[in-house]
């Protein structure tokens, strides 16, 4: 940019600037006119993002209010950060805080490297046949669903299951798992790389199938070891897609995985497992604590907003990959 | 790869063999629980819980099974779980093709607008509290709709659409207007048909992320014979609540703890069995659709 500036004096630029803008005002309606069919389409869509999305982001001002459903949004008083400062003063708030914040940090940097990793494994199978075996294989738990996930998870790990079985072969008293809160992350986490990495792996797998072969042929001639050749080649075709994942992962570190910790919760394993929308859930819908509830549902939104902006341009810096 | 004409020195022959075992024990360590349980539903439940898994036939049963048969409540789950997402699938499914379709219009006056309007639900939304108070003020609660509408339109999905359409060539549009066919014209006659493709691959998306869902039916049903599939398995493996169908008579409170748990593995079995069987059959869509996607 800079060049292409118009020499021409500034008056006439400017009327010429008005008419078009009134051709395009004409036309635009002439065009709207003829194509209304176009807008028709659309209207659902907008309709229903408006009702569902816009309505609930002017709902959410009762987080300022004492909101009582006898006197609706309009006619609760309004009471400011109260909610707010409520939650940041109780005493759970320090513990939630950092069970989201842990939970998700841990996921993100042990789940994300995983699918990279087993792409770059499957990609050394020579045999395509046996790839895609091996690829359908890893998908099967993609869709299983959370309930059944959670459910299987209390089956494997409770005090008489087979999990323990092993283990008491080694220590003597089993482990309850689901009622220690030091266990309850480690869970969450490989239940969840159990799930998805499979899946998750696919765009990775895509990706290296575009290589040119000949690159490695070329490298090993060279020289280049295998891992010299994945570090050098594969990782590096792997490097945008693995930011525009990681950006999307990071926006979304706030919200993850909140229905399985639900599942996964029970009274003893709180202390670990208790986050942000858990607690919303339980104090805003079940509690019909509802000013409560969507000030620190809010809270959560905009933290996952600044993260989402904030990595977004820093891996804009260092890669030059974007999101929007 | 053709790298066989080349020969790997021998450290890379020693990784490519440790490779190839790590592999193994992924496989091994996905599928073997998914054998355990699957092994462990025929399994009477008082030797599955005292020695693990037996291949002694007469261990077996398929007691499980029947009482899970016997109550109506997981048979009702299905057939609810088959109409939520056959439905949530239309609505979502056909109102996101309609406006993807639109949007990919390069000259739409107000495009920009509309795809910011569309956008910004991605950066900010009300939270769970506000739509809820929503849903209830719509006297949506209860209702089945309450889980089909809210959910059903995702910039993420108009945006794929959108990339698709984009992707097919402009001639044919043009060809066809030159005829002097009308936009919707074009659009059921022309692009439709095309479009399969991404329809299916949506509507794989809707319906399978429809069917593995619970949270917004556990939020907004009351009623028991509206439960989804989900639900119903939420009582059965993480409530541990069984159903009265499923236990016949007045039975001991260990007796009934056996079942329990019994029933638990044979629930799992049948809930997953439609999509453990399906999903291979679809396996090229999915990577289809992850590829749509990654192009943005």
């Amino acid at each position: 940019m800079g060049q292409g500036w118009d020499t021409s004096p500034k008056s006439d630029a400017l009327t010429k600037q008005i008419n078009e803008g009134r051709e395009k005002k004409k036309s635009s309606l002439e065009y709207i006119k003829k194509n209304y069919i176009l807008y028709l389409f659309l209207l659902p869509a907008v309709i229903l993002v408006f009702i569902f999305n816009y309505i609930p982001m002017y709902g959410v001002t009762i987080a300022f209010k004492d909101f009582s459903p006898l006197k609706g949004i309009m006619g609760s008083e309004w009471v400011g950060f109260k909610h707010f400062i409520k939650f940041l003063e109780s005493p759970n708030f320090h513990q939630i805080f950092m069970n989201t914040i842990k939970l998700s940090t841990f996921e993100l940097l042990i789940g994300f490297p995983v699918p990279v990793i087993l792409a770059l494994m499957l990609n050394q199978v020579r045999r395509a046949n046996i790839k895609k075996n091996i690829q359908l294989v890893l998908y099967a738990p993609h869709f299983i669903s959370v309930v059944v996930i959670a459910g299987m998870t209390f089956i494997f790990l409770s005090p008489a299951g087979p999990l323990n079985v092993l283990l008491t072969l080694v220590i003597d008293r089993p482990i309850s798992f689901m009622s220690e809160p030091e266990y309850f992350r480690t869970i969450f986490i490989a239940s969840g790389i159990w799930q998805s990495a499979g899946f998750a792996s696919i765009i990775y797998v895509a990706a290296l199938s575009n290589v040119d072969p000949q690159l490695h042929d070329a490298a090993t001639i060279d020289g280049a070891s295998l891992f010299q050749r994945i570090r050098h080649i594969d990782l590096q075709t792997l490097k945008p897609t693995m930011a525009v994942l990681f950006i999307l992962a990071v926006g979304g570190i706030m919200t993850i995985g909140f229905e399985k910790a639900y599942l996964l919760q029970t009274s003893m394993n709180l202390p670990a497992s208790e986050i942000i929308d858990t607690y919303v859930y339980k104090r805003g819908l079940q509690a019909a604590d509802w000013s409560f509830g969507a000030a620190i549902g809010l809270f959560n939104s905009i933290i996952s907003l600044v993260l989402l902006v904030t990595v977004n341009t820093v891996v804009k810096k260092a890669n030059g990959e974007t999101l929007y | 790869m053709n790298n066989n004409l080349i020969n790997n020195s021998e450290t890379d022959k020693v990784l490519l063999f440790i490779n190839k075992i790590l592999l193994v024990v992924v496989v091994l360590i996905v599928t073997l629980p998914l054998l355990y349980v699957l092994l462990g539903s025929f399994l009477q439940p008082d030797v599955l819980l005292t020695k693990g898994l037996s291949f002694d036939p007469k261990h077996w049963t398929v007691d499980g099974y029947v009482r899970i048969f016997n109550d109506g409540s997981i048979v009702r789950g299905f057939i609810n779980s088959i109409l939520y997402s056959t439905g949530f699938t239309l609505v979502s499914v056909g109102f996101t093709i309609l406006a993807g379709y639109s949007l990919s219009i390069d000259n739409l006056v107000g495009k920009k607008i509309i795809m910011l309007y569309f956008l910004f639900t991605m950066f900010f939304n009300g939270g769970m509290v506000p739509v809820y108070l929503l849903v209830k003020d719509l006297g949506l609660l209860n209702s089945p709709w309450a889980i089909i509408l809210p959910g059903a339109i995702t910039v993420w999905n108009i945006i794929l659409a959108r990339t698709f359409f984009k992707g097919l060539p402009n001639e044919l549009k043009e060809a066809a207007r030159i005829d002097g066919a009308s936009d919707a014209k074009i659009f059921i006659s022309i692009i439709l048909p095309l479009a399969k493709p991404i329809i299916f691959v949506l509507a794989l998306y809707s319906f399978i992320g429809q069917w593995n869902a619970y949270f917004d039916a556990m939020i907004y049903l009351e009623d028991k014979s509206l439960y989804p599939l989900q639900l119903v398995l939420r009582d059965i493996l993480i409530q541990n609540e069984i159903e009265p169908g499923m236990i016949g008579d007045q039975l001991a409170r260990a007796e009934l703890q056996r079942i329990a748990e019994m029933i638990k593995y044979s629930a799992i079995v049948i809930a997953s069995l439609p999509l453990m069987i399906m999903y291979p059959f679809f396996q090229k869509y999915f990577e289809k659709g992850v590829m749509v996607g990654s192009l943005k």
